[in-house]
């Protein structure tokens, strides 16, 4: 597999007019694995919103090419029908709207056709039992009185439905119980698992990691890419932490 | 680009089309006793009505415009023709009305929703019921559901008569008494105590005419023990002529009865809507209010509840959508006037576009009403910096042992949450219109389903546009 899915060159993003990321470059391949390591406030997330079009970040510099296409100054409505995909660090609350209503309109939003309801039902409660959420579930707001771990599922629920090409996932693996990362696990090991897709993860521990094939490893300090390598560049950073990036 | 939508796309078209007018029978615009008269003896009304419509004329002319509130100075009463009758009798059978007024109907869904859940259905084109139809299963529990005018001169016109503007007299308001004076149209419906209505009645209101105005009457007295839901719904296509809309509902909820009153309105954009719906409920009676206003130029509409019997309870879910060009002024009025009464008030509103809403909450707490518990949460919603929303609370207390909560909110739609429905791949003008649908949810579940779809759509028509 050469062909390369996702490519970010020379990538400078500005929030409130401060430089955030000083030109990342990045290239993931169809059914590859990724990971992002890097400390706190290293702009991590800003890269995964930059990434999906959030507005409130301006690309300074650089390019992101996106199954081939220049997608640096597309919409995020636009991005993610072109099948890109986030996990939110911090998923915000809908009032009012159901986990269900979300998930279907974001089906025929991005396919663009009509989903039959229960064709839809059906295929959401298989995931729901894969992911061991109660049914009820699917008729609860989004978001709102969710816990840390329960927004954390409900964002891998839409990850299961919606079938991107490519998944950021913002540290979806923190502030989960053991069983519930586990389950999460799971979840994106079957996203993965007819090898088409790619995963950009990122994440402070192993556990995630644990079950899948990770490709590559980047870290990130203060807005550049540092380091990369491969799986085991991941293991020992959890183990040893960052220190050793740490300017002398 | 195709849209997407989470409900069926519409236009406004569905509401904005209209028909000529072919020989119907108007009365001349403007206001006087001959007018009065005209519409009095083109009715055939009993003697006690025509001397009521006569006296309502006078307080009308001697009354004040109300000094508070939106401006009406935009109505010309010298304009407005206050009785238009369709050309046509008023049928039990839907192949036997009209085509145009049939169509009207097909487009807005009327006899479907009928066929599908409904008790029965009265639809009024213009001043006059054109059709109504009551299914046999409700009759034969002696529900009874008609158009006043022949509840006048059948065996009910005595209730009528000791019911029929006494909740809302045609003193309480110029515009109650313009309503006595030319009334016409309009649902009696009367369930026997101890009946239980399985299914809504339903009656649907159009504004046909140019310049008219309509002054349909709802009375419906629910007895003892009884169980009513009754839905009724309202539109007008556009004209850039002045119309207005001055119904009224008088509402009786007898000992232990319940009855559920809900309305979607949604009237052309230059439609005055001043209109005036009462309560009066009785011992552990229960009222129950769903109400969206959507449209109109002004709205005046303050919904109100007399709670007289020991518990009886009222329940008040509404919303309001004010966009460009919009003022509504909208509000409840409870009074506990019996000890142990509770009332419950809910409500949404949405500015946008300049549009400025107003919502007015007003609890009377009377001396009588010991242990009375009365809860008010309004929310507001603006979507851009131009609109306006405000909420006026008031609350008169008479005892030193009421419960009472008070909430109000004002917020705007955040970026976060569009930027979130966008990853997933919503437009930003879906997105905005999700959030806005979710914020009304509230309200649109205590709607029947056909009326909870029709919410949305007018909501996704309103968020037609809205962005930048
Ligand atoms: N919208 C914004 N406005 C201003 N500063 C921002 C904004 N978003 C991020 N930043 C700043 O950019 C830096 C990178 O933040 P980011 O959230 O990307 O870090 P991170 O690597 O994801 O950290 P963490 O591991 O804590 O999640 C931080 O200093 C943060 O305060
Ligand atoms: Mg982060």
């Amino acid at each position: 597999m050469n062909e390369t899915l996702l490519k970010i060159s020379g990538l400078k993003a500005d929030a409130d007019g401060k430089e955030i990321l000083h030109g990342i470059d990045l290239e993931i391949g169809p059914g590859e694995v990724h990971v992002l390591m890097g400390p706190n406030g290293a702009g991590k997330s800003t890269l995964g919103n930059a990434l999906m079009g959030h507005p409130s970040y301006e690309i300074t510099g650089g390019r992101i090419l996106f199954g081939g296409k220049d997608i640096t100054d597309e919409s995020v409505e636009m991005r993610a029908r072109d099948g890109l995909f986030l996990s939110f660090q911090s998923p915000v609350e809908i009032p009012g709207v159901t986990v269900a209503d979300l998930i279907r309109t974001a089906a025929e939003a991005l396919t663009g056709k009509r989903i039959f309801l229960a064709d839809f039902r059906k295929r959401l409660y298989e995931k729901m039992d894969f992911l061991r959420m109660e049914r009820e579930w699917a008729q609860r707001e989004v978001n709102v009185g969710f816990s840390g771990g329960e927004r954390k599922k409900a964002e891998i629920l839409q990850l299961l439905m919606l079938e991107p090409s490519l998944a950021i996932l913002d540290e979806t693996d923190s502030g989960l119980d053991v069983d519930a990362v586990r389950t999460v696990s799971a979840g994106v090991e079957a996203f993965c698992s007819d090898g088409k897709k790619s995963l950009l993860i990122i994440t402070h521990s192993a556990r995630i990691l644990e079950e899948l094939k990770v490709d590559k490893t980047h870290v990130l300090v203060d807005g550049k890419i540092v380091d990369e390598g491969d799986a085991g560049l991941a293991a020992s950073i959890i183990q040893d932490g960052f220190t050793r990036y740490e300017k002398a | 680009m195709k849209q997407k939508t989470f409900v069926d796309d519409i236009n406004r078209e569905l509401y904005d089309f209209r028909y000529e007018e072919k020989d119907y029978f108007r009365v001349r615009s403007g206001l006087d006793r001959a007018v009065v008269e005209e519409i009095s003896s083109e009715k055939n009304d009993p003697q006690w009505m025509h001397d009521f419509r006569l006296r309502s004329l006078e307080i009308y002319n001697r009354m004040p415009v109300q000094n508070w509130g939106p401006s009406i100075d935009g109505l010309d009463m010298d304009n407005i023709v206050t009785y238009v009758r369709p050309n046509t009798g008023m049928s039990a059978k839907w192949s036997d009305v009209p085509d145009e007024i049939k169509e009207t109907f097909e487009k807005l869904g009327i006899p479907k929703a009928e066929r599908q859940s409904l008790a029965g259905v009265g639809a009024q084109y213009d001043s006059e019921l054109v059709y109504h139809n009551v299914r046999k299963e409700v009759e034969e529990q002696g529900v009874i559901y008609t158009d006043l005018e022949s509840a006048l001169h059948g065996p009910y016109q005595e209730m009528i008569r000791d019911h029929f503007m006494k909740l809302v007299p045609p003193t309480d308001h110029k515009f109650a008494a313009l309503h006595g004076a030319v009334w016409s149209g309009g649902s009696f419906v009367y369930v026997p105590a101890g009946v239980k209505v399985e299914i809504p009645l339903q009656s649907y209101f159009r504004l046909n005419a140019k310049g008219a105005g309509q002054f349909e009457h709802t009375l419906i007295i629910v007895d003892e023990g009884a169980d009513l839901h009754f839905i009724e719904g309202c539109s007008a296509p556009k004209y850039n002529v002045a119309n207005l809309h001055a119904g009224c509902v008088e509402l009786y909820v007898r000992k232990n009865a319940k009855l559920r009153y809900s309305t979607i309105e949604n009237w052309s954009k230059n439609m005055y809507n001043l209109n005036t719906k009462r309560a009066l409920v009785a011992e552990g009676g229960s009222m129950e209010w769903v109400s969206g206003s959507f449209g109109s130029h002004v709205s005046c509409l303050y919904p109100m509840t007399i709670l007289e019997g020991e518990e009886a309870s009222m329940n008040f879910t509404g919303i309001t959508f004010a966009g460009e060009g919009q003022d509504l002024d909208t509000g409840v009025k409870v009074v506990h006037n019996a000890p142990h009464t509770t009332s419950s008030i809910g409500t949404r509103s949405i500015s946008k576009s300049g549009g400025v809403s107003t919502f007015r909450s007003s609890v009377q707490i009377t001396a009588r009403a010991k242990k009375a518990r009365a809860s008010v949460s309004c929310q507001s919603l603006m979507l851009d910096e131009i609109s306006r929303s405000d909420t006026i609370p008031s609350m008169d207390i008479r005892t030193g042992d009421a419960d009472i909560g008070h909430e109000a909110r004002i917020g705007r739609i955040s970026d976060e949450a569009v930027y979130y429905l966008r990853s997933r791949g919503l437009s930003e003008e879906d997105a905005r219109a999700m959030i806005v649908t979710g914020f009304c949810e509230s309200v649109s579940r205590e709607l029947p389903l056909e009326y909870a779809v029709e919410m949305n759509n007018l909501i996704r028509l309103e968020m037609k546009g809205s962005i930048g």
